[in-house]
């Protein structure tokens, strides 16, 4: 970590992966990662055990879901991947402020998608369908409330990174820090377009 | 201390610096410690419950409370005991095999070992708030559930586990990236020491099997602290969930205890046979091999749940095959000794009990695998000892050969043979009486689980047998303990290459190890890298970089306070005082978010102080 940018102050083209520690970072991510998929898998292997057990007079996913609301949330989640890409690529072209920019709006889509989500589960509750309803409930608040906490600690954890490169800039030590951000967030998109398939459109179906 | 750069490090002295540390020998000695720490704690507890089934219709201990002991001694024993003595291996080893002058993640490392270390003290806890844990080490619900576990008992495996559990995950992925990134210069895959193979793989394993853990443990607290469904049947919930979950973790849990020691065995059995190992790259594949397969297989713990008999075919076959990876194992051990110089050292010894115990604890597997058999053995003291028989005699003899092997380079002391000598033959006797006879004690119908049994059922004379067994085992332990001592005091001190056959990159430098481990990072030019070069006539390695000034990451606080966070936060939400978990949680998050904000810039070792003294504990 002795040089924080190049003898001639420019920023190496991969900049996250320019020292050791960036390269640790950098695959130790990608494990947890790994590790995270198997989180979710499980949560996914509950929900699906638990779906049908919905409980005599309590409302079907298919009552409860309004796909446009959903449909909505996945675009907005989907958009701020897109806008993360392009932030990483500001990186690479070493453009600061771009990429700052970039980011700003990534944490303004995620902060849009967790209102919409909070708004979605205020509406359930007063339809009848709480935490403690039914085990249909539980798995589905649990499964669609981790992705939910995801994205907060994602918006919260991206808007401290903005903080420290506007103190600090862009550099060998802030660049990892920016990418495995990014890695993250497109993690939980993914994980979104499975919630938006096995819940939502399966719930919708029957 | 010099300082290449401007930033000025605070080095700490004394009790400080063993809470701050962040160097990997350090925090093998602490996971070393703490894991047998509680090794004597849930040793206590077996000794008890063994004390209480000495005779037909004991009383020395309650039902309620044989119930408690019986839960925590086998959660104590692999969560807390057996796991952090395998991770005091890997810290005080792997980095050293591989060429490295450290882990990957230094600060993760430390917060790893104090999660761990903070999620074990808060299971204990429990034993004087009101009740331990009493529903079995597997928790299965509906035992359980808040309906019929209303103390606190449950809540605290639920939280302490998940809180130790945090710590094994980051410890994967620490050496997972370790291994893979910091290796010397021509240190390739295939020449790689079998240990860190071993270890390798069973990172991988915790990185894949520990969330599925995580999950299970945060369903079951849902439904105990906020009244979820997941397992309350009236709601819909299905028990047999708990029951996949637990054991999709469970299972690949019981390789990553017993793969190390596999490590273990096969770097002493190499060292003193004076042999390369045999068979290398099989040994290699076939541990990859059971990595794998230890993920196919954990319904064999659930053969008589019902699940019908393609699935018990199916899980059945796929559980015998484990036993041709495992075979091709112990046959390599077998050939390595074959026409080897053997030395049986006190290490040696323990390497050696374990080929032909753990091929017992083998055959019973086979046995147990075989679906319709295993409706007669489901349940019953013949599971007990076969589960003993890979455990106690596969990985605590592999932990005991793995201590006694690499105590020079962890202390800078030899322990003394002889009492290492005893301590294998007390142990092992004492082992073998306990559990042998509970092989017979099963198959004449003995549950296992209950507190006490009827006089005249023919089990008296056995389980006399198999308490004083268990008692020699405690007096073995004891030997071991005054060996450490006795070697503290006046143990004879560690050369390089204490065991003069030293094959691996750790037996090149000085023991104990130095902060930086090695002066010049070594030049590996093919598989038991030192004794090529000793083969070659080479008294030390080749230096694959010039002296120069060696970077070393600060020590830190904060893993100590972040796990002292959630300490407190799981007290708060287990009483429901909402206020003192929130504060707990911000704890750890205010941690986290200084440890982002300020970058760790470490400092530098100049080329003149590289005749540093090594780790001292």
């Amino acid at each position: 970590m002795s040089a924080h940018t190049h003898a001639d102050g420019q920023l190496p083209h991969e900049p996250e992966k320019a020292t050791l520690e960036g390269r640790n970072k950098v695959l130790g991510f990608w494990l947890f990662l790994g590790g995270e998929t198997v989180l979710f898998g499980t949560l996914f292997s509950a929900f699906l055990a638990l779906r049908d057990q919905v409980g005599e007079g309590n409302p079907t996913a298919n009552e409860l879901f309004s796909l446009s609301t959903v449909a909505i949330a996945t675009f907005i989640l989907l958009t701020s991947s897109l806008t993360s890409v392009f932030a990483i690529q500001a990186m690479h072209a070493g453009k600061k402020s771009a990429m700052l920019w970039w980011l700003a709006i990534t944490v303004i889509f995620g902060l849009g998608f967790l209102g919409l989500e909070i708004y979605e589960f205020y509406e359930y509750v007063h339809e009848g369908h709480g935490f403690t309803t039914s085990a249909f409930s539980s798995s589905f608040y649990t499964l669609v409330g981790f992705h939910g906490g995801h994205v907060a600690f994602g918006v919260l954890w991206i808007s401290i990174l903005i903080g420290q490169v506007l103190k600090k800039g862009l550099n060998v030590v802030t660049a990892p820090k920016i990418y495995v951000a990014g890695m993250y967030w497109h993690f939980i998109d993914v994980v979104w377009v499975f919630i938006f398939t096995v819940v939502y459109l399966m719930g919708k179906v029957g | 201390m010099a300082h290449a750069h401007a930033h000025t490090v605070k080095r700490y002295r004394g009790l400080m610096d063993w809470l701050t540390t962040v160097d990997h020998k350090k925090i093998g000695i602490l996971y070393l410690i703490a894991g047998g720490l509680f090794f004597l704690i849930g040793g206590l507890e077996a000794i008890l419950i063994r004390i209480q089934l000495w005779k037909p219709l004991n009383d020395f201990v309650s039902a309620d409370t044989y119930n408690e002991l019986l839960t925590m001694h086998g959660t104590t024993m692999i969560f807390l005991a057996a796991m952090p003595m395998l991770f005091a291996l890997m810290n005080a080893v792997i980095p050293l095999q591989i060429g490295a002058r450290d882990v990957a993640f230094p600060f993760l490392n430390s917060l790893g070992f104090w999660t761990f270390f903070f999620g074990g003290v808060l299971l204990n806890v429990s034993w004087f708030t009101g009740g331990a844990p009493d529903a079995g080490w597997t928790s299965y619900v509906p035992l359980a559930s808040p309906a019929f576990s209303d103390d606190y008992g449950v809540d605290y495996y639920v939280i302490g586990l998940q809180i130790a559990g945090i710590g094994t995950l980051i410890g994967g992925i620490n050496f997972l990236v370790t291994i893979i990134n910091m290796r010397a210069p021509g240190m390739t895959f295939m020449r790689m020491p079998m240990f860190t193979w071993a270890i390798f793989v069973t990172s991988a394993l915790i990185l894949f099997a520990f969330p599925a853990l995580t999950v299970g443990l945060v369903a079951l607290m849902f439904d105990r602290l906020f009244e979820a469904n997941f397992f309350n049947v009236a709601n819909g919930g299905n028990t047999v969930l708990w029951e996949h979950i637990f054991w999709i973790f469970g299972h690949p849990e019981v390789y990553i205890l017993i793969l190390p020691a596999f490590g273990v065995i096969s770097e002493v059995v190499s060292t003193f046979s004076r042999k390369r190992l045999f068979g290398y790259s099989s040994m290699v594949f076939a541990t990859v091999l059971i990595g794998f397969l230890g993920f196919m297989v954990w319904a064999h713990h659930m053969f008589t749940t019902g699940l019908g008999p393609v699935a018990n075919a199916l899980f059945s076959i796929a559980t015998m095959l484990i036993a041709v990876p495992t075979g091709i194992k112990i046959f390599n051990w077998l050939f390595t000794m074959w026409g080897g110089s053997i030395k049986f050292t006190s290490a040696n010894l323990f390497a050696v009990g374990f080929v032909p115990t753990f091929v017992m604890g083998g055959v019973t597997g086979v046995m147990l695998a075989a679906a319709p058999a295993d409706f007669q053995y489901h349940d019953s003291y013949f599971v007990v000892a076969h589960f003993h028989y890979v455990i106690v005699g596969g990985l605590i003899l592999g932990i005991f050969a793995g201590l006694h092997y690499w105590w020079p380079k962890m202390f800078g002391k030899m322990l003394n043979e002889g009492l290492g000598k005893l301590t294998f033959w007390t142990f092992y006797i004492g082992f073998h009486m306990t559990f042998f006879i509970q092989h017979f004690l099963g198959l004449m119908g003995m549950p296992r689980r209950i507190y006490t049994y009827l006089d005249g059922l023919g089990f008296n004379g056995m389980n006399l047998i198999s308490t004083i067994g268990s008692l020699l085992m405690g007096l073995g332990t004891i030997f071991f303990i005054i060996n450490i001592i006795v070697t503290a005091i006046s143990g004879k001190k560690a050369s390089n290459d204490p065991w003069e056959d030293g094959r691996t990159l750790e037996w090149t430098i000085p023991s104990p190890a130095p902060e930086y481990n090695f002066k010049q990072t070594p030049l590996v030019r093919g598989y038991d890298a030192y004794w090529k070069e000793k083969m070659d006539g080479n008294k030390e390695m080749m230096p694959a970089e010039p002296l120069g000034p060696i970077h070393m990451p600060s020590p830190s606080i904060l893993p100590l306070f972040m796990s002292i966070g959630l300490f407190i936060a799981g007290f708060g939400f287990m009483y429901h005082n909402y206020a003192i978990g929130g504060a707990g949680l911000a704890i750890t998050f205010l941690c986290m978010l200084i440890r982002s904000l300020k970058d760790d810039h470490g400092f530098h070792i100049e080329p003149e102080e590289l005749e540093d003294k090594g780790v001292r504990a």
